[in-house]
């Protein structure tokens, strides 16, 4: 799906990116353990988290991820943001938690991704 | 061509800026077009590395060195040394405090996925001293 799509599915806001909005994303991840995303690679685009620290963005960065989603009304502060700024990575707010988040974009098709 | 060689410094206990030396050298070496799965296995090890250095230990020092057919990183600590480093390899095992937790990391996941991500590691520790963790990559 569209990030655009991947926005208003999860009725989100975009703080940073939205450049981007037309770029296609497969698969996602869902945690709140930056080494847990870190174990299982597998061109997954999108993370969806609770977590709000500038180690959240380094992680997408290391994983080639396009766009990070915070959940539970979690908001990324202005370091976060020139992180994600100069690594073109899109940044999403959405009120709802963690669940709701990965169940609706599941149902709209966007996909796990197994370990290595 | 010459060999490439790089150097960061790791500041202890420096939480926001962990994951920048790790990022220089992905950045690195993407631009050489190096293949972007590679890439990515180098950066994903590296950067846990770093972590490892700031949480765990009180900081040192990344040096990597790209040649034609491997890329070599030595992540040099000072800092508390790993007692059993068999035990700490094991997936799951950590001895990070709340606070780390609380960041996102000590799930016990980062040693086992240096090793998974690497073609080579090789750790030498001393207690009290500090940890040296050589990885090497092949292209
Ligand atoms: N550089 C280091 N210096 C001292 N101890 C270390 C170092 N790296 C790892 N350790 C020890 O080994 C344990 C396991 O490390 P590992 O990276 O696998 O997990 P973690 O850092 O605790 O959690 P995670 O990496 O999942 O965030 C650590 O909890 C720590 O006790
Ligand atoms: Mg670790």
């Amino acid at each position: 799906m569209k990030i655009r799509e991947l926005v208003s599915v999860i009725d989100g806001e975009i703080v940073y990116g939205k450049d981007f909005v037309e770029n296609e994303v497969f698969s996602a991840c869902g945690s709140d353990m930056m080494s847990d995303v870190l174990a299982f690679v597998k061109e997954q685009a999108v993370m969806l988290t609770g977590l709000v620290n500038p180690q959240v963005v380094r992680t997408a960065e290391m994983m080639d991820m396009k766009c990070i989603v915070f959940v539970r009304g979690k908001r990324p502060d202005m370091s976060m943001i020139d992180l994600a700024e100069e690594r073109d990575i899109v940044l999403v707010c959405t009120k709802l938690e963690m669940f709701t988040a990965c169940g609706k974009l599941y149902e709209n098709g966007l996909r796990g991704a197994s370990g290595k | 061509m010459e060999n490439i060689k790089l150097h960061y410094d790791v500041i202890k206990d420096d939480f926001s800026c962990a994951g920048e030396a790790s990022g220089k050298i992905k950045k690195t070496l993407k631009g050489l077009g190096l293949d972007s799965a590679l890439v990515r296995n180098v950066a994903i090890a590296v950067y846990e590395g770093e972590i490892n250095m700031v949480i765990h230990a009180e900081g040192g020092c990344i040096d990597a060195e790209i040649s034609p057919d491997t890329i070599t990183v030595v992540l040099k600590d000072v800092g508390p040394g790993i007692k059993d480093v068999q035990l700490a390899m094991q997936e799951g095992y950590s001895t990070a405090p709340e606070n780390v937790r609380a960041l996102g990391f000590g799930a016990g996941m980062g040693l086992p996925n240096i090793k998974k991500y690497s073609d080579e590691m090789n750790i030498e520790t001393e207690v009290g001293v500090g940890t040296t963790i050589t990885l090497k990559f092949n292209i």
